[in-house]
């Protein structure tokens, strides 16, 4: 796992005017960066801001936005709102854990590539069942397809190297 | 003044925060878990629920009262409800009620036993582990109902926020954040979040089993000092009359018990003042001094205010200089110094280093009140009929050296009524003056307790600068201390000398005591005119403690 740069969130925090009021935009910022919000830098802004671990924490973990764990290069999310889940939704995702080797436990797939998250509605249940891959939304999933996008981003990452 | 009916009763008000307390006020005592007066209000446990005249169900504490409003708090529909919540608690709550801590004084189990709850298996109480890090709070989340009583306290009153609520419904558990646990943290272990736990979800770490060990070991000598505020406690406890003598009865008692020598702190809380004076001569010109001998204060400003801690004042605190002179008289191996206290967070401060003189820690143990009522329970004796014996103390108060003190207290000639409540409260015997004339207190024998300030019915008794020309403020409670500082920093207020309590109460008050002295209504009866109250003397064959010390004193009865 890369090291902290403490500069960047020195400078998330004085964008941010080293404002209390302003935890929630600080931590997505941060979370924006390293896909989640490490330990030591919930203490380090706690100590910045002269906020609590415990507050801190609070909020990182009302929140499900939030992540207290690595996430993966790629986040995906399987919408198991009704629509989706009348349609199977769990089908399709037991079919992303299978192609990634995860099992629900994992919060990352051992290459550090993706991590596979159960949601409520995402809000497009004209297209169930849906899921999303970072911001890119794919409808009408089947576990065929599901198999297919994992090896398609996985052969992305090897042309990229 | 506007009234209400509750329960057919006329109950007048004014100004009240809202239904529960004027329910509360007029004698109606309405179940509540999560509500505190001093705190904001979180309409949580909705056990206070009252009818009102629709038949229409509302939480008493976030109710506003309204002139001519009608409601009931007991009927079958609020009876039903109440058993529901307490069942639906009861089921998230481990209970242990024969061996629970809190046994006895828990809320929960008052209000189960009260509605009759039956039939209540434990099956869905929090797996997180203990927390016992801390040397003087445990945190037990399978028997927290989630009041948030003590997180508020611990901010709102505090301004410390070492525990709070993470994770969301179901999974919200108390805790210190990114797994930590208490003592990482900088909880100042003042208590008062235990004091405010309805349940034995936090605790005060008990230490009595390790004060009958080294009383039960025949290789050991045991020396325990009492703080002068313990005694309110004691006598809230065994429902003595509020003017009871009772340092002889607890000499008696832990000497039964099979304690060696018995000391009255008091004196030695002089001694952190005649320290603190010098200190302060010698300071005053770098900015405010703050006072130390309060160790939750002490351990506040390291922690969250580390720029401050070279104004802390060097002063030893009581129980510090207390147990560096037990030391000094019995310098044996095997001598424990056991320390009972008002206070818990004495119990981390016993551990500190900078308190080791003569390559010894002043103090072994320490026991709260709380603990010490626990120990006078368990050995069975009736403490009311025990006989007086006289302390072990075999030093004095230094007499004759003219205190030079900042703060100092005063009572008001024109608010005093002589009811000599004060002066029979004092345990240094620092207050004279006859029956309904206004009392004085000598600054030269006063060692700043506060015991008379809890008993005053008029609140006569002030904190003054005794020159009257040292700015001096004194603040009780953290948060409030935090905002003084605040504006101490920003040029607003100008202060030589503030003195902190951490407790709302001040140490009367502290963490350790039964809840009686933390949440009790001051007494405001007038009523307890004697004679000519006077202290008894000091023997003449004490040694004065500098004498004692031979001069030592700078080098044993300061920390810092």
């Amino acid at each position: 796992m890369p090291g902290i740069d403490y500069a960047f969130i020195d400078s998330v925090l004085e964008q941010h005017g080293y404002d209390k009021t302003r935890i929630i935009a600080i931590m997505q910022d941060i979370q924006k960066q390293y896909r989640y919000l490490p330990r030591e830098v919930i203490v380090y802004i706690g100590e910045k801001l002269h906020m609590t671990p415990a507050k801190l924490y609070g909020v990182a973990t009302f929140y499900k936005n939030f992540s207290l764990d690595p996430k993966g290069k790629y986040v995906i999310k399987v919408c198991d709102g009704t629509a989706c889940h009348v349609r199977k939704s769990a089908d399709i995702q037991q079919a992303f854990y299978d192609s990634t080797g995860m099992t629900p436990d994992d919060s990352m797939s051992s290459d550090g590539l993706f991590s596979i998250e159960r949601v409520a509605c995402l809000g497009a249940c004209g297209l169930a069942p849906v899921c999303m891959v970072n911001d890119i939304v794919h409808a009408q999933m089947t576990p065929k397809e599901a198999r297919r996008l994992i090896a398609e981003l996985r052969e992305a990452e090897k042309d990229e190297a | 003044m506007s009234h209400m009916i509750i329960d057919g009763i006329k109950c007048e008000f004014e100004n009240a925060r809202n239904v529960l307390e004027v329910a509360l006020n007029n004698g109606i005592d309405i179940p509540n878990l999560c509500y505190c007066e001093s705190l904001t209000t979180y309409g949580g446990c909705r056990l206070c629920v009252i009818e009102n005249e629709r038949g229409g169900i509302e939480a008493a504490c976030t109710m506003v009262p309204k002139d001519g409003a009608v409601v009931r708090t007991n009927t079958a529909q609020l009876r039903e409800f109440r058993q529901g919540i307490l069942q639906l608690l009861l089921e998230g709550h481990r209970t242990e009620c024969a061996t629970c801590p809190q046994s006895g004084k828990c809320k929960l189990q008052d209000y189960a036993k009260r509605y009759g709850v039956a039939d209540v298996k434990p099956i869905d109480y929090c797996r997180e582990p203990i927390d016992d890090s801390s040397p003087a709070i445990v945190i037990d989340p399978s028997k927290c109902i989630l009041c948030g009583k003590c997180t508020r306290t611990c901010l709102q009153l505090q301004n410390v926020n070492a525990i709070d609520f993470i994770n969301r419904g179901n999974e919200t558990v108390l805790s210190c954040g990114v797994g930590y646990k208490l003592a990482d943290t900088n909880c100042t272990s003042c208590g008062q979040c235990a004091a405010m736990c309805p349940t034995g979800a936090l605790t005060i770490k008990s230490d009595a089993a390790r004060v009958w060990d080294a009383i039960n070991d025949p290789t050991k000598k045991v020396a325990v000092q009492i703080a002068p505020t313990v005694k309110l406690g004691i006598i809230e406890a065994f429902g003595l009359p509020a003017t009871a003598q009772v340092m002889g009865k607890m000499v008696t008692a832990l000497r039964l018990m099979g304690a060696d020598y018995v000391f009255d702190a008091s004196m030695s809380a002089y001694q952190t003042i005649l320290e603190e004076a010098d200190d302060f001569k010698t300071r005053k010109k770098g900015g405010t001094v703050l006072s130390s001998y309060c160790p939750a204060w002490v351990k506040h400003v390291e922690c969250d205010h580390p720029e401050l801690k070279d104004r802390l004042s060097a002063a030893g605190s009581p129980m510090q200089i207390c147990g560096t002179l037990i030391r000094r008289k019995y310098p044996d191996d095997d001598l424990v110094s056991v320390a009972v206290m008002s206070c818990t967070a004495a119990k981390a401060e016993a551990l500190r280093e900078e308190n080791v003189k003569d390559g010894k820690k002043p103090v072994d143990i320490v026991i709260t009140t709380q603990e010490l009522i626990g120990m006078i329970r368990e050995y069975g004796m009736s403490f009311a009929a025990l006989p007086d014996t006289p302390t072990d103390n075999f030093f004095a108060q230094v007499t004759g050296d003219k205190c030079k003190t900042p703060v100092a207290l005063r009572i008001d000639p024109d608010k005093c009524i002589g009811c000599t409540k004060c002066a029979r409260r004092c345990p240094v015997g620092a207050i004279t003056g006859k029956a309904k004339t206004a009392h004085v207190i000598d600054m030269d024998k006063c060692i700043r307790c506060r015991t008379c300030m809890l008993g005053c019915p008029k609140d006569a008794i002030e904190n003054v600068s005794l020159d009257g020309k040292t700015r001096v403020a004194v603040v009780n409670g953290l948060a409030n201390a935090d905002k003084l500082l605040e504006k101490i920093a920003s040029g607003e207020e100008k202060y030589d000398f503030v003195e902190v309590m951490a407790c709302p109460k001040g140490c009367p008050g502290g963490g350790g005591q039964p809840e009686e002295c933390i949440f009790g209504k001051p007494d405001r009866s007038t009523g307890t005119f004697e004679l000519d109250f006077t202290f008894p003397e000091q023997p003449a064959e004490l040694v004065d403690v500098k004498t004692f010390v031979k001069g030592k004193n700078k080098e044993l009865f300061r920390v810092r």
